[in-house]
Order: structure tokens, then sequence, then C-alpha cells
């Protein structure tokens, strides 16, 4: 693809979405430079976000209320952190930092669902340190566990995954998700605390 | 390489190689051929991904972070008195060879020998020979080993001979604790521990079972097993992992999904439904190999023992396909005067790296051949001799 002067050849290319309105833009590295687009990872965060009245957000965390089912300025969400893009990252396959996570946390979510058998969240062990600093008092737990809503989702995918396990009577397999439903619902404040005893013993 | 104390030191510039030939004298535990369901299982292994809080991940770690990142590991694993003694190797100071020596065996990924972040191409990113990064290696017996600044800023690797991989999740997570201790995981309670690779994130946990299939692989059943497992989000890979071609019909069947899995679901997954199918499909073809075609496969593994014994140039790839089949020879008892550590020994001896680190001097391929060959020749007479 030429470049909008017509003369070399389009390698940055830039999607904006102004007032709902999509703004592409093609670009030859001089023109974009002219445009004040870099094409630089690690250039001055805070000048790009400048330049773009309307920066496009990190997208909504998937528990948010309405969530638009795929912001056209997707590929362009950039960590405020390290700078990776998200079309950068699709192009490399790997993330910048810790970060990237919550700035892609929205399309991450159809990626990470493809590439683990449709799991959305963390269930397994839990950094020891930061584990008992919660119970110290310092950390509240739920900032390890995530909000009641993130929990709220974990429990119940484990309950899918319990029935799914009783109805293919893995009856050993069902027992350990059940011990981890319980370590998760023990946890205080915790909306899965009040769970019923259905040990799915055959 | 530089051998290390417990305690923190200044590198020490001793005698480079030294430690090479160590490691290929003393061997690794994982090539005794010997624990549970050794007649096909080679090995067991885990391996954890973490990332170091507050630094960027590999790709857009600057040149000053992963120097960081390497002296904080250095101090912090070296601390935490891993294993007996740890042996650190700052891999900027090693020759090309040892780095291959190590890749041979299994230490370190052929991406971390050559200085590259994983298997992939990063726009810009830092790679190369002399990019920091190291590995430290538990002894004795390598049952463990940590790559700092590979695709993630450690890899830590439990690797246990036989089938265990409940006990290599064991050693590894009191590892991973004490390492914890030390220094912070970057950790999200929504995505678990996070990874420079979203394929990785979550319990950062990759189970892999090395399996000799050589009956399965002759009957053509092995397709079988591949498609089992990838309908099952296992993969099936070489001797070398990722990327690698399945050499001398050594396959690994590792998970693949790391979220939404605690480590002991996935564990009880792997140790009590999958692998346990496999071991038998791979018996029960040997039974009815040594049943309809008996002749047939005592010859050919006895050919094998004698061109090994007998040949005078042999190629890696020729030496290695035919340890496969002395292997499966002493595995259905078949042949009585080798065992398994020496079959498994000579698997990496074979490689080019460690044939030229044991001849201490470099060769060219003609005379690796040859050498090879003499070594073969050698190892296995004197093997018989010690058990006749």
């Amino acid at each position: 693809m030429k470049c909008a002067c017509g003369k070399n050849e389009a390698t940055i290319h830039e999607i904006v979405v102004v007032d709902g309105v999509v703004q592409e833009k093609h670009l030859c590295p001089e023109c974009a430079e002219t445009e004040g687009i870099s094409p630089d990872p690690h250039a001055n965060i805070a000048s790009l976000l400048a330049k773009h009245a309307q920066p496009s957000p990190a997208g909504p965390s998937l528990s948010g209320p309405v969530a638009p089912r795929r912001p056209p300025s997707v590929r362009s969400v950039r960590c405020s952190a390290c700078g990776t893009t998200f079309s950068q990252f699709k192009n490399e396959g790997l993330l910048g930092c810790a970060d990237c996570y919550k700035a892609f946390e929205f399309p991450l979510g159809p990626l990470l669902e493809r590439a683990h058998d449709g799991a959305t969240h963390h269930v397994g062990k839990i950094p020891r340190r930061a584990l008992a600093a919660s119970r110290g008092g310092d950390l509240p737990i739920e900032a390890l566990l995530g909000s009641l809503e993130e929990r709220a989702e974990r429990l119940a995918t484990l309950r899918k995954q319990i029935a799914e396990a009783v109805a293919a009577e893995h009856y050993e397999r069902a027992a350990r998700l059940r011990d981890e439903l319980r370590a998760l619902g023990s946890a205080p404040s915790s909306p899965g605390a009040d769970l019923p005893e259905d040990r799915p013993e055959a | 390489m530089n051998e290390k104390p417990r305690q923190p030191a200044e590198p020490d510039p001793n005698q480079p190689g030294q430690t090479a030939l160590e490691l290929i004298n003393t061997g690794a535990e994982w090539l005794r051929g010997t624990g549970r369901a050794c007649d096909v299982v080679v090995s067991s292994r885990v391996r954890l991904a973490r990332n170091l809080a507050g630094f960027p991940f590999m790709p857009r770690a600057s040149r000053v972070d992963r120097q960081q990142i390497v002296d904080l590991c250095h101090h912090k694993l070296v601390e935490a008195e891993l294993a007996d003694r740890l042996l650190w190797i700052d891999l900027r100071e090693v020759s090309r060879l040892d780095r291959n020596l190590l890749v041979e065996r299994h230490l370190i990924s052929q991406a971390h020998a050559r200085g590259k972040i994983g298997n992939h191409s990063v726009t810009g990113g830092r790679t190369g020979e002399d990019e920091p990064r190291a590995v430290a290696v538990g002894l004795p017996g390598e049952r463990l080993s940590i790559m700092v600044n590979e695709e993630d800023h450690l890899r830590i690797q439990v690797v246990k001979s036989g089938f265990a991989l409940a006990e290599a999740l064991t050693e590894i997570d009191t590892i991973d604790d004490r390492i914890e201790a030390r220094a912070d995981y970057a950790f999200h309670p929504r995505f678990g521990y996070l990874t420079a690779c979203p394929t990785n994130v979550g319990t950062g946990i990759r189970f892999g079972v090395m399996l000799h299939l050589p009956a399965l692989k002759l009957t053509g059943d092995i397709e079988k097993v591949t498609r089992a497992a990838n309908d099952m989000s296992l993969a099936v890979r070489g001797f070398y992992g990722e990327g690698s071609e399945p050499l001398g019909d050594f396959f690994q069947i590792s998970n693949q999904t790391t979220l939404g899995k605690s480590e002991r679901v996935l564990l009880h997954d792997l140790e009590h439904e999958i692998i346990p199918k496999v071991i038998e499909y791979e018996r029960v073809s040997r039974r009815q190999l040594l049943e309809r075609r008996g002749e047939a496969i005592a010859d050919q593994v006895h050919r094998a023992l004698g061109v090994l014994t007998h040949a005078r140039l042999l190629a890696t790839d020729e030496a290695t396909r035919l340890l496969s089949q002395l292997r499966l020879g002493v595995a259905m008892g078949l042949i009585e005067k080798v065992d398994q550590q020496v079959v498994h020994n000579l698997m990496l001896l074979v490689q080019p790296a460690h044939l030229q680190r044991a001849s201490g001097r470099n060769m060219t391929q003609a005379e690796r051949r040859i050498a090879r060959a003499e070594l073969v020749r050698n190892r296995l007479a004197e093997a018989m001799t010690r058990r006749t």
C-alpha cells in the first residue's frame, strides 16, 4: 500500500476512532514523522497521548456493565507502562510487561479463551508470601483473589467443571476441584462461603 | 563455566570447560533409566514460567534491565539454597560448544543458547550471544535448572528419571516458594502468574513426559496417540522439545493450557488418566510384536547392537536410531548385556557437542563420525564386560 504522499510504501498504519468515526492513516515513515506519529514504542507516551485528544481506552473490564464487542481501535491500544501496542503484541506474540495484561485485558480475553480451552481465570497456586501478607492483614485478600465479581465468576467456572467431571464419572477430579472451590470459597467475605455440601461421591 | 559456592561471590574465572566435563562425568539423574514405568518413560519434567515484578518482560527489557535481572537472580537463587550445589553459568562467558552441550543435556533451550527470546522474533528486540542471560544448575544430578532471561525472567525446571510427575511437582513447588520468599513475582488475581506469552499465563506450569514409543511408531498407532493428545489440549513433541522432530522414537507429551486448571488438576489428568493409557498402549503393542514377529524384533535389536559395537563410522542420526532400537531390546529383556543408563548416556554422548567435549577437541563432521563410532564401541564393550 502506498502512503498518502503517493511516493513511498506505507509502513505505519494507524486507526483512530473520533466520535465513533473510524479514521485510518497509512503513512510512510517520513510522513508519519511530519504528522507526529512515532513508530518507536519507546517514544514519550505523554506526548503521544497529548496528540490524540481521545486516546482509545484500554478496554473496559469484562465484568463491566456494557462492553462494546470489539472497539475498532483495539490494535492501537497502547500499554502506558511499556509502550507496547496491541498490534505489536499480535505480531510478536509476546507482551511487554505485567501492565500489558491490564491495558489489553479486554482484547486479550477471547485470545486467552481460545488458547486455554475456554478458561478466563486463574485457578491454582497463589504466591505464598503475598497470601501470608494478606492473612497478616496488610493486604486485603480481595487484592489477590480479585473483585467479588471476579471471584463469583471463578466459583461459577469451578462449579461448571465439577458438574462436567461428575457427569463424566471422573470423581477424583471432581473431588479435587471441589477442594479448590472450598479454598476459594472459604476466603473471607467470599460470595461462595455458604456452599452446599454436595460432595460428588458416587 | 564457573562453579559457585552457596554464598554469592565474585565470578570465578577458573578453567572453562572443567564444569562441562564434570557434568558429562557425574551424569544427570534423569539418565539413570530407573523409576516407575521406566521401560517406556525416560523422564518426567515440570517447568514454571515466572517473571519478576517491577521489570519489563524480556521483549521490552533494556540491556541494563537484563543485566539487573541476571545480577538479582544470581544473588537470590544462590541465597535460596536450592540444591546441594548450585552451578551458576553466565552464558556470555562460555563457548558456543559448551552452550550447545547444555542444550543437548536439556538444561537450556536452543533459543537461550543463542540469546533469543524463546521462539519469537521481536521487532527491534535485543537478541544475540552477548545478551545478559544465565542458567543455574542444581548439582549433583542436574535435577534442577533455572534459565534466567529466556522468554520469561525465570524458567524453572525439575527433571526426574521415570514416571514421576507428582514428585517433580512437589520438588519444584518448594523451589518456587523459596525463590518467591526472596523475590516478588508478577501476579494478577485474574490471570495468575504473568508471562510474556499469554499461552503460559495462569499457573505458568508445563508438565512433560518423555516417552520411548518404538512399538507404536512401528505399528503406526503413534498417529492415534498424537490425535488423541491434541484433542485433549496436549502437545506431542520431539526429543528436544518445541519445534524438534521426534528423534529415535522419543516423544514428549505435555500440557498446553495453563489457565483455568490448577497444577493438581493438570497433574492428575496426566498422571492418572492420559500417560498411563499411552504407556499401556505401548506395552501391549510391544507384547503383540513379540508374539507375532518375535524373531524379526529380536533380529532388529541384535543387529542394532551389532552395528553399534562394530561400526567404524557413525552419524548422529544413525547412532540415535540404533540406540533407540537397543533401548527397546533392553526394555523387552531381549538384550541383557547392557542397561538403560548406558543407553541413555550414549544418547547424549553421541550428540556433537558432547562428543567433542568428551574427546577434548573440536572436530569436523567426518572426524566426528569416526570418534562417535569409537566412543560407542568402547562404552558398550566396557558396559558388557562389567555385566558379565
